[in-house]
């Protein structure tokens, strides 16, 4: 029993849930009636009423009695009512019926670590992640989150809120050294210091052998700062690297052409017919089969994804709708996209996010909330939305990106050095 | 055009009182195998006289009590959820129920061995609403699983009086928005739920009640009780039903009676969904009679 003696002195404490048509059933008002007049009291924590018939309706009360004894009495007794203790009843689940969809009155996760009870044992939530169920292995006493179009027939999903229980993160970057930025979207903030916090940040997953991950726009190809990208790889500070066609294109268009988008990226000039360049250099690639064969044949000498194949860099590329070609590496599946994140998320420690909404949203949905997150836009929209989405845990930084990353790879010099 | 109503049913063959899991038994006062077996083709004559097609179970010795076929499961569509029995004396019934149902063109599903739910004896649809009983036998968390299951509306009663320990025993919907009830059954909340949830109530006199009057079998407009219910009847006359009274004392002394003795396969007369389901039927044979086509009603969803 978890009832501690908390609040009013000598009073013990238990939550417990009741769900299904409790209203209509007057199962709510017989359980609260059963509480006082066994001499208890109790506190509604929460209630959600069904918005049709068909829809259930879910209570959270806190009852409280002066002894544990009269306490368990009262637990006892609304037990039989359908009143389950939260912190002492086992999860409850139910078998898939069907493939790519869970059964109804599934748990959704959050990105925060998670357990769930089976056989009276906390169990730990594997590949933590937000928006998915929980599936859970009673012969292995495994619980794991499992995406909706992932789902099997056959699988047991957890259902209700009994027997989960949610950990809050603790402000994992802030007790990093981020304590500046305690506005999460940092507009009007030294962007310096914020800088030198994530260089810190990166210099310290170097030297601990942990994995940082870049997700990044072509926006670090325009605007000219692809070779600050490039310094951060060869320095072996970059681990993965998430993006979509269009940064690969630019990037390669620029190895190519020395443009992108058609502007000379040295002098800013728009160069004639430059807007095909981007489609030839695509054009290249698919005829070589591909960018590690262009590496490999010595067709493509520079550039992020240059240096991504000759440092190793795990490089995973999204598609779109909108895509030109796309390259052959981009994954136009998004559920298969998806999948492959997962599978190479695993042990990252860090994420940076550099000028790209869509993708920085799709990668944030994956990560659990101990993955640090900084979100660097010219655009506060986009770190906003982030936060909209559930992964509270990223921090802002509303900023051009090429200054950013000329400054962030000279912080790494002087941290290191 | 109505679909012919279909009834599971299995022979008293291997029927006793072995057991005492009920205030009506008592291994001291056994039925009478001839008498029962009786009054059990009586029955069954009565159903097939009312145009219902009988499917027979397989008895199995050791196994009494599976006679009462409305404890096998509960039907929904094409969907049965297996009933888990409180008691272990009838567990053994569990994995017949789910043979005869998974060799048919049924989707079986299953509740945890722990979950107790006892099926058509504790969860009935009136309407669109499953009223279900608790606490003597089903359990509430049974119940929640099953409106899940199903996505219906369910209303859960406590029974309080060991005699009346199945809800199909004190509660029987005869059409959508009337049903029988013998109120003493229940706590006040339920009475309260049963009087606010469905339009037209017939009380049932605790002297008819014990006689079993509220476990009836509907076919139609038609209604079967053990004998010994004649203000049921009058009643039930009085709403446009046609009472039928047949003997079945052997039954009683285990606590069961003419509902107890079937399932119906094809959704009882007072469930919505049946309802829907007979006017897609009803659609579906007009538009092959090039008739206006009517609004497609909800299907269950299994």
């Amino acid at each position: 029993m978890t009832a501690q003696p908390v609040g009013t002195p000598g009073e013990f404490h238990e939550t417990v849930e009741v769900r299904g048509h409790i209203i209509d059933s007057l199962i709510l008002p017989k359980i609260l009636d059963c509480i006082t007049s066994s001499g208890g009291s109790f506190r509604i924590v929460q209630v959600s009423i069904g918005q049709t018939r068909k829809d259930p309706s879910h209570a959270s009360i806190e009852v409280s009695a002066a002894s544990q004894e009269v306490l368990d009495s009262i637990l006892a007794t609304i037990a039989d009512h359908g009143a389950t203790s939260v912190a002492t009843g086992n999860c409850r689940f139910v078998e898939a019926d069907k493939d790519g969809a869970f059964p109804e009155g599934f748990y959704s996760t959050t990105n925060q670590r998670t357990e769930v009870r089976l056989d009276g044992q906390w169990t730990e939530v594997g590949e933590q992640e937000m928006d998915c169920g929980v599936a859970v292995d009673l012969a292995q006493g495994r619980a794991v989150c499992v995406p909706m179009s992932d789902v099997r027939a056959g699988q047991h999903f957890v259902v209700g809120h009994a027997g989960v229980r949610v950990h809050p993160q603790s402000r994992h970057l802030q007790a990093r050294g981020f304590e500046f930025m305690n506005s999460q979207v940092s507009t009007e903030k030294p962007k310096g210091i914020a800088t030198a916090q994530v260089a810190l940040e990166m210099a310290r997953c170097r030297r601990q052998r942990e994995k940082v991950l870049v997700v990044a726009g072509p926006a670090v190809v325009h605007t000219g700062s692809g070779e600050h990208l490039c310094k951060l790889i060869r320095g072996g500070y970059v681990q993965h690297l998430f993006a979509g066609n269009a940064l690969a294109a630019h990037d390669i268009e620029h190895a190519l052409f020395g443009t992108s988008l058609g502007v000379k990226l040295e002098s800013g000039d728009i160069v004639e017919a430059g807007h095909e360049h981007h489609l030839r250099a695509i054009n290249r690639m698919r005829r070589l089969g591909g960018i590690r064969e262009a590496v490999a044949c010595g067709e493509l000498t520079k550039g992020i994804m240059f240096e991504c194949i000759q440092h190793d860099v795990d490089f995973l590329l999204a598609g779109s709708i909108r895509d030109d070609g796309p390259l052959p590496e981009v994954i136009t599946d998004a559920l298969e996209a998806q999948r492959e994140m997962r599978k190479r998320i695993h042990g990252v420690s860090f994420c940076l996010m550099i000028a790209t909404t869509l993708h920085s949203i799709a990668v944030g949905n994956l990560l659990p909330a101990s993955v640090g997150v900084v979100c660097v836009d010219i655009n506060p929209s986009t770190v906003i939305k982030l936060s909209d989405r559930g992964s509270f845990q990223t921090v802002g930084l509303v900023t051009d990106v090429e200054p950013f990353l000329r400054g962030l790879v000279a912080d790494l010099s002087e941290v290191v050095a | 055009m109505t679909k012919q109503p279909h009834i599971l049913m299995c022979p008293p063959t291997y029927y006793g009182v072995q057991y005492e899991i009920n205030p009506w038994m008592s291994r001291a006062r056994q039925p009478d195998q001839l008498l029962a077996m009786q009054q059990w083709e009586t029955l069954h004559g009565i159903l097939v006289g009312c145009g219902a097609r009988i499917s027979l179970q397989t008895p199995v010795p050791g196994l009494p009590d599976m006679v009462f076929t409305a404890n096998a499961g509960m039907v929904y569509g094409r969907l049965v959820i297996l009933s888990r029995f409180r008691f272990p004396q009838r567990q053994g019934e569990h994995a017949h129920n789910g043979s005869w149902f998974g060799e048919r063109e049924f989707t079986v599903r299953d509740l945890p061995p722990s979950m107790y739910f006892e099926g058509a004896g504790d969860a009935l649809f009136c309407g669109d609403t499953l009223y279900a009983g608790y606490r003597l036998r089903s359990e509430m968390q049974s119940h929640q699983r099953v409106a899940e299951i199903i996505a219906c509306r369910a209303l859960a009663l406590e029974l309080v009086d060991p005699y009346y320990y199945h809800l199909d025993t004190c509660f029987c919907p005869l059409a959508p928005g009337i049903a029988a009830y013998f109120p003493a059954a229940f706590d006040h909340y339920g009475q309260q739920v049963l009087q606010a949830g469905v339009e037209t109530l017939i009380e049932v006199s605790a002297r008819e009640a014990r006689a079993f009057a509220c476990n009836a079998v509907v076919v139609g407009k038609t209604v079967i009780t053990n004998s010994g219910c004649p203000t049921f009847h009058r009643q039930l006359s009085d709403h446009g039903f046609e009472p039928m009274a047949t003997p079945l004392s052997e039954f009683v002394k285990a606590g069961g009676s003419a509902k107890c003795l079937t399932l119906r396969l094809d959704g009882e007369e007072a469930a919505g969904w049946k309802a829907d389901q007979d006017a897609c039927t009803q659609d579906t044979a007009s538009r092959k009679t090039g008739n206006a086509k009517r609004p497609s009603p909800e299907r269950p969803l299994d």
